[in-house]
């Protein structure tokens, strides 16, 4: 085990991935010697060499495009977009071609889009959003969202691994905010499988990436008995795992950062009222940003992204209902 | 042939030149253009009669440049192949049966009834079928030929596109990428006059030939009514891209001779560009060069066409037999359990008998 924050988790499961399969390679913008915005792929050019981390233009559906057609012919590769809004700028080879070639002709596409998503830096509405949401309406992208420094080792490891196209965020809020003890050398999480990151019996939340550390906050300082489910993977969803806690505790609040009309934990909460209704002791709740985008200023950004005292009171609501 | 960067693909041109089509070749390259021309026609007459969803897509007039183009490429490259572009398929070793069905939405059809009309490639015969945004299939290529160079492979990409695809920005991304990695990639431009309606002088201001100038590799101009010219083309680039030399895009002038799709009666079409490209038709000009250059007997190459399109008959009562998709299909391989290579095409050029498989040596 070593203590790595989550970016330093991020380029551990990079580097050990392309030690262990030479197939595997990096391809975005200013990722090579530059080592990427984010410096998560520093140094992985002089390891590998700038054939292997590929810096590419300023073209998102080359990027995409490539990838898919060097997963067709047998390589990993794993695209970094430089922030996640700009999978808009190649989200038509993502979901037209790489989402649908193995439902239409059986051809796998083995590749990773590695997402920085998220706000709270004043990066405005082009640089902070949650796009989750859109991959899960194209069916045939797996979408993982990791909260901690050793899923997202654990879990990118597996999304490289994995034979479809994966689309990875990462909380750019997370990165260097966020550590913990990581398995050393090869490690992998499972696709699918949620994690309960706090037992509770009275109510559960039910998170993914930032909010996470929002609901485990706010458990911790209101110290009652409430459950935090971290989904880690929204599609596949583990939907074994929303409906045994939510039948557990009968209270379910859905918490995350992206907006909320039709984001992941409207699927949730609609699991949850057609298979576990009969179950609840509440209404389901949710915390998300609104409907809006994400504004610049400090106060607007605040007052749109979910905060904790909001995740508190929401607790407390729900565990007075 | 025009060449925007002669000196790049003048060497290969002139040894490819040299008389690399046998007369059995010659024989494949009839059959194939006539069979894409029959099994076409039979489709047409299958929607006409309600048997086909939707609406009915083919590359009437633009035989020459599918056949031509795949005819020069290995076994083992790689191909995503348009909608104007079934003679391609035929090459690689789909056969006409398939084709119908996929049409018809039947189980036998390439795709299972999973995608409709030109949606399809046999991955199993190397090729990735396209998508209807254009031209996607162009990065697509790119990153085989990435793969291709990554591993340092003699292997080669190919994709079609129009001359309507040229207009995107994605055309843009796909051929700066190729450009500056000097990927082993061909591309293929179908110049048929039309986008839908939209004529060339809406679609571009510069000639997209002209353009590959621009993206650092050399665009060559062929006549693409004429298959010898785009397989010689091709050959070359193809050659070209094996060696190391990077893209060539290869833009065959043509024209669509039917609408856009079977609903479209082509009345923006001026009559006289009609019957002058009429009595261009790639596949009577070829037959008649066989026998008054290449010393074909005119029955040689009448008996040809007439043996393909009782072939294409028979296939068709194949594809009217095979059974609609089970409806629980429907549910099915939305996510793949593992990655399996593609398979390889067959390679009629006589070539590849010679060489092999990984024959990336001229047989010259």
């Amino acid at each position: 085990m070593a203590e790595l924050t989550y970016l330093e988790a991020i380029s551990d499961a990079l580097r050990t991935e392309m030690r262990r399969d030479d197939s595997v390679f990096c391809l975005g913008e200013d990722i090579g010697a530059f080592g990427g915005a984010f410096k998560v792929t520093a140094g992985l050019a002089e390891e590998f060499g700038a054939d292997r981390v590929l810096d590419a233009p300023l073209a998102e559906n080359a990027i995409i495009g490539a990838a898919t057609g060097a997963a067709i012919e047998g390589m990993r590769p794993v695209c970094e977009m430089q922030f996640a809004d700009f999978v808009a700028c190649g989200f038509d080879q993502l979901v037209n071609v790489a989402a649908k070639l193995h439902y239409r002709q059986g051809v796998a596409v083995p590749m990773v889009v590695r997402l920085p998503s998220g706000g709270g830096f004043s990066g405005g509405p082009f640089h902070s959003q949650n796009p989750e949401a859109w991959f899960l309406q194209a069916p045939g992208l797996k979408v993982l969202a990791p909260a901690t420094a050793a899923d997202a080792k654990g879990l990118l490891a597996s999304a490289i691994r994995d034979p479809n196209p994966v689309c990875f965020l990462e909380h750019k809020g997370l990165y260097r905010h966020v550590r913990g003890e990581v398995p050393e050398g090869e490690y992998t999480v499972p696709i699918g499988k949620a994690r309960v990151a706090r037992e509770g019996a009275e109510l559960t939340v039910v998170a993914y990436g930032s909010a996470v550390h929002l609901a485990l906050a706010a458990a911790e300082q209101l110290g009652e008995e409430i459950e935090v489910l971290d989904l880690r993977s929204l599609c596949p969803l583990d939907r074994e795992a929303i409906l045994a806690s939510a039948r557990k505790t009968g209270k379910v609040l859905i918490a995350h950062e992206a907006t909320r009309a039709c984001g992941a934990g409207a699927e949730v909460a609609a699991l949850i009222g057609e298979e576990a209704f009969e179950d609840l002791d509440a209404p389901i709740r949710r915390l998300t940003a609104p409907d809006v985008p994400i504004p610049f200023s400090p106060p607007l950004e605040q007052a749109v992204l979910p905060q904790l005292e909001q995740m508190k009171e929401a607790c407390r609501e729900l565990l007075a209902y | 042939m025009r060449l925007s960067d002669a000196s790049a693909v003048g060497d290969a041109t002139v040894a490819l030149d040299r008389g690399l089509l046998t007369r059995g070749d010659r024989v494949q390259l009839l059959r194939l253009m006539e069979m894409m021309r029959a099994a076409e026609e039979r489709g047409l007459a299958l929607y006409k009669q309600g048997k086909v969803p939707g609406s009915f897509y083919d590359g009437r007039g633009e035989e020459a440049i599918s056949v031509g183009a795949a005819f020069a490429l290995g076994p083992r490259d790689r191909l995503c192949i348009l909608h104007r572009d079934l003679g391609a398929h035929f090459v690689r070793g789909v056969t006409p049966d398939r084709y119908l069905a996929n049409y018809m939405g039947r189980a036998g059809g390439v795709t299972g009834g999973k995608d409709g009309n030109m949606h399809f490639g046999d991955r199993a015969l190397g090729c990735v079928g396209m998508v209807s945004m254009l031209p996607d299939m162009a990065p697509v290529a790119n990153g085989i030929a990435l793969a291709f160079k990554m591993r340092g492979e003699p292997r080669v990409a190919l994709t079609f596109f129009g001359e309507g695809s040229t207009a995107n920005g994605q055309w843009h991304e796909a051929m700066n990428f190729a450009g500056i990695h000097r990927l082993p990639v061909v591309f293929v431009l179908e110049n048929n006059r039309f986008a839908y309606s939209t004529p060339n002088q809406l679609e571009f201001a510069v000639d997209p030939v002209e353009r590959a100038s621009g993206y650092g590799f050399p665009g060559v101009g062929v006549d693409g009514n004429d298959v010898e010219a785009v397989f010689t083309a091709t050959a070359a680039a193809a050659e070209r891209a094996r060696e190391g030399g990077g893209p060539t895009l290869i833009g065959c002038e043509t024209m669509r001779m039917h609408g856009h799709g079977a609903h479209d009666d082509m009345s923006y079409v001026p009559a006289a560009l009609r019957e002058e490209w009429e009595r261009r038709d790639p596949i009577d000009g070829y037959a008649a060069r066989l026998v008054a250059e290449l010393g074909f007997e005119e029955s040689e190459v009448s008996d040809v066409r007439a043996e393909v399109r009782s072939y294409v008959a028979e296939c068709a009562e194949r594809a009217l037999a095979s059974p609609p998709p089970e409806p629980e299909v429907a549910g099915e391989g939305v996510f793949a359990e593992r990655w399996q290579p593609l398979g390889d095409g067959a390679a009629p050029w006589s070539r590849w008998a010679e060489t092999g498989a990984d024959g990336a040596r001229r047989a010259a």
